[in-house]
């Protein structure tokens, strides 16, 4: 394939992509940190003993799973800046709003799906491992710490990849509120040669390398969780 | 809040429809709902080529299911956006647009949901149609899917509260729905950005809440009715 002929590869273009490229890993990275800080914060909360507090991350995560991503960072972008102290506005303003909102909205919203995975890997352990090791003297965090989280890990990897791949493809709903990752660049380019089809189709194929590079790691995970499983039983 | 409530209700709940499209919550719904009878024949194509014996179909809809699980939404709504015209003549509005993106989307994240019904039902099922002299096209239609959109019925409900969730999308090519009509109230007022987002969120909330908290109950209502048929 002749790369000269095509046009949206020349300069400026192929600057515009990789920038999008990159504020789109920018994005990625950022927001899979939060989502996986969140999430685990979350799942400790889910676990207290006090009802009260336990019931905070649930309402969380349902308000998070069932408002649809777009409307939450729109809710990020255009209402959190009011609702924030004065000081907040203009640190915000000062830096590129947009990018940090919408890492942010993205990891908080996908800290919800995050935490799910982790909780029902927990719940794939048997109690009675936790009555045995409470009961051989490990305080309650140490039982999370040296038998549950090691064993629920493997349990967790693929759903865990299954997010990261979701995540990974709504970075491009950052779009919306103007954020300048590959589906902006995509359409600026777009706009500015009406060479549809080409950029379109080497967007299609850079977001597909990706994914597939996701899922194939998945793939790979679930694999090493089964076998070391097994082995673990034997 | 309230006071947006009143004066826009009828907006945020079907748009601009006597004197436009239809919009809003409505338009959110009727989006939905046709794209899940348009995707479900398609799904159980994919599906029934997923668990086939065809090598030449199992590799045509494995790679349309993989191709769609890892393009983002977005990039399928802007492809349908700039190809359904070309296809189907420039009369096509951003409703069918968004309607196309929709299923071409869902049809092969609904055909996983029914593969996995397809791959838990006993495999004594359609032996058992072949050996009273079913053929394979009657099998699957008279005794496999009957029983598989039974099985995961709650997972094809929690299924379209995903693509409630996604019709949101069509805003950025200018869809008539609820986001939409969101944020058009909100270029209106300016000054309110909060209330708006928060009816918007909690609305959206309230619709997919009812949905996810149905699948839970009939998710649990047929696990235990397949217990007792077991036992």
């Amino acid at each position: 394939m002749d790369f000269g002929s095509i046009s949206v590869l020349n300069e400026p273009y192929l600057t515009w992509l990789l920038q999008g490229l990159r504020l789109t890993f920018a994005l990625f990275i950022f927001a899979w940190i939060i989502a996986f800080v969140m999430g685990f914060l979350l799942l400790l909360l889910r676990m207290s003993p006090i009802k009260v507090i336990s019931w905070i991350p649930s309402i969380y995560i349902e308000l998070a799973r069932n408002i649809p991503l777009l409307v939450q960072i729109m809710f990020w972008y255009f209402a959190m800046p009011m609702l924030l102290p004065e000081f907040l506005q203009q640190a915000l303003n000062r830096g590129d709003s947009g990018f940090i909102l919408a890492s942010l909205a993205l990891g908080f919203c996908m800290a919800a799906y995050f935490s799910e995975s982790f909780r029902s890997g927990v719940r794939s352990i048997n109690s009675t491992q936790v009555e045995a090791s409470r009961a051989l003297g490990f305080s309650f965090l140490r039982t999370m710490q040296y038998i549950v989280f090691p064993q629920a890990l493997r349990a967790t990897i693929p759903l865990i990849m299954n997010n990261t791949l979701l995540l990974f493809k709504n970075t491009s709903i950052a779009m919306a509120i103007g954020v300048h990752e590959l589906m902006y660049q995509v359409l600026s380019i777009n706009n500015d040669t009406f060479r549809t089809f080409e950029i379109f189709f080497i967007a299609t194929i850079a977001y597909l390398f990706f994914s597939v590079l996701i899922m194939i790691a998945g793939e790979f995970a679930e694999r090493w969780a089964k076998k070391s499983r097994r082995t673990s039983n034997a | 809040m309230l006071e947006i409530i009143n004066d826009y209700w009828l907006f945020f709940l079907i748009g601009q429809y006597p004197n436009g499209p239809i919009g809003g919550l409505a338009g959110t719904l009727l989006l939905a709902t046709v794209c899940v009878i348009l995707a479900l024949p398609c799904s159980m194509l994919i599906a029934i080529g997923r668990t086939g014996t065809n090598r030449f179909w199992r590799g045509i809809t494995f790679l349309i299911v993989y191709v769609m699980r890892g393009t983002p939404f977005l990039m399928i709504i802007f492809w349908a956006h700039f190809l359904g015209p070309l296809v189907f003549g420039n009369s096509l509005g951003p409703f069918w647009v968004m309607v196309i993106a929709l299923v071409l989307y869902e049809s092969a994240y609904l055909a996983e949901v029914i593969r996995a019904g397809i791959q838990a039902l006993p495999y004594g099922q359609a032996e058992g149609a072949k050996a009273l002299g079913f053929s394979r096209a009657r099998t699957m239609t008279l005794i496999v899917l009957p029983q598989v959109m039974y099985s995961s019925f709650p997972a094809l409900l929690s299924q379209f509260v995903s693509i409630i969730k996604e019709t949101s999308l069509g805003f950025v090519i200018g869809v008539h729905e609820f986001t939409f009509a969101a944020s058009q109230v909100n270029s209106i007022l300016l000054v309110q950005p909060v209330e708006i987002y928060a009816i918007l969120g909690l609305t959206f909330f309230i619709v997919c809440f009812a949905f996810t908290s149905a699948a839970r109950w009939l998710e649990r209502k047929i696990g235990k009715s397949q217990g007792v048929s077991l036992s």
